[in-house]
């Protein structure tokens, strides 16, 4: 129980750096502890205690895994939140190059 | 093996409050590292070498950018000055936080506790060596069961690639 909680208490903090801060750069590193936090909430989830790894060896039994499901369904989810940062970190750095700033209020400021 | 994890969490949350409160934005960037990283260990703790895996490509993938993208600009953050739109935030994220906190409570009231998964989903991908002949069987469930929703997941990332592509494209029209 305590895991679940630390989970989401860094969710909070990623919740935090999305709200809170003006720096282009820190909303995203926010985001990404977010992501962060769920994958391993996730993954939490599906472990059982004393389980290997769900891999078939010579002398397996059928009821020491973990869960396979969330496994598979994060490894995509990862790969896309890579997707997601790296168009986020393209989108910040053109606007540093039209307006010299990452500060959120500044650039709203030079609009005009 | 759940206190090891509680350890790595609270160097995770203490990695993450100091990136998010740095004044430095490359020692943000590098503690942020810390969060990353972590999760990779907590990966390996949890019995999910493949996650593990990727986990380290996505985030020195993930570094490499965000150094490239704060090279050469302005590394401190500006002094933040006290306004009504910063008490406006607060209030919006304490809103924010207590729903989530409400929506968290409901959620694991019905969830099982650490290390005690039943697998209910699962029972059927369990068996799923047999018919898809992988002996690893999270890849038997991605290349397999789940296929197209590796091909939707292979779209999402050429995609992602043609916009970062257009976006930081330097012919383009000429700034006015």
């Amino acid at each position: 129980m305590i895991v679940y909680i630390l989970c989401f208490i860094l969710f909070l903090i990623g919740l935090y750096g999305v709200i809170a801060k003006r720096n282009l750069i820190k909303m995203i590193i926010g985001l990404a502890i977010m992501e962060y936090s769920i994958n391993l909430f996730l993954i939490v989830i599906g472990y059982v205690e004393g389980g290997t790894a769900p891999i078939i060896t010579k002398n397996f039994k059928h009821s020491g895994f973990v869960d396979p499901l969330p496994q598979a369904m994060i490894l995509t989810a990862i790969v896309i939140g890579l997707a997601t940062t790296a168009v986020l970190l393209a989108v910040a750095i053109r606007l540093y190059k039209k307006y010299g700033t990452f500060d959120i209020d500044e650039i709203k400021s030079l609009k005009g | 093996m759940e206190l090891l994890l509680v350890i790595i969490l609270v160097l995770m949350i203490f990695g993450s409050i100091y990136s998010l409160n740095a004044k430095d934005l490359l020692s943000a960037v590098v503690s942020y590292g810390i969060v990353g990283f972590g999760l990779v260990i907590s990966f390996l703790l949890l019995q999910a070498p493949d996650l593990a895996i990727v986990q380290v490509v996505v985030e020195v993938l993930t570094l490499i950018i965000m150094i490239a993208a704060i090279k050469n600009t302005q590394k401190e953050e500006l002094s933040s000055k006290f306004e009504a739109k910063t008490l406006i935030n607060y209030t919006l994220m304490i809103i924010l936080a207590l729903v989530f906190i409400l929506i968290f409570e409901k959620m694991t009231g019905t969830l099982s506790g650490f290390g005690t998964d039943t697998m209910r989903m699962s029972q059927t991908y369990l068996q799923g060596h047999k018919i898809t002949k992988s002996a690893n069987l999270v890849t038997g469930v991605i290349f397999d069961f789940r296929a197209y929703d590796t091909l939707g997941e292979a779209t999402v990332l050429f995609t992602a690639v043609i916009g970062v592509l257009t976006i930081l494209r330097i012919k383009g029209k000429k700034d006015k």
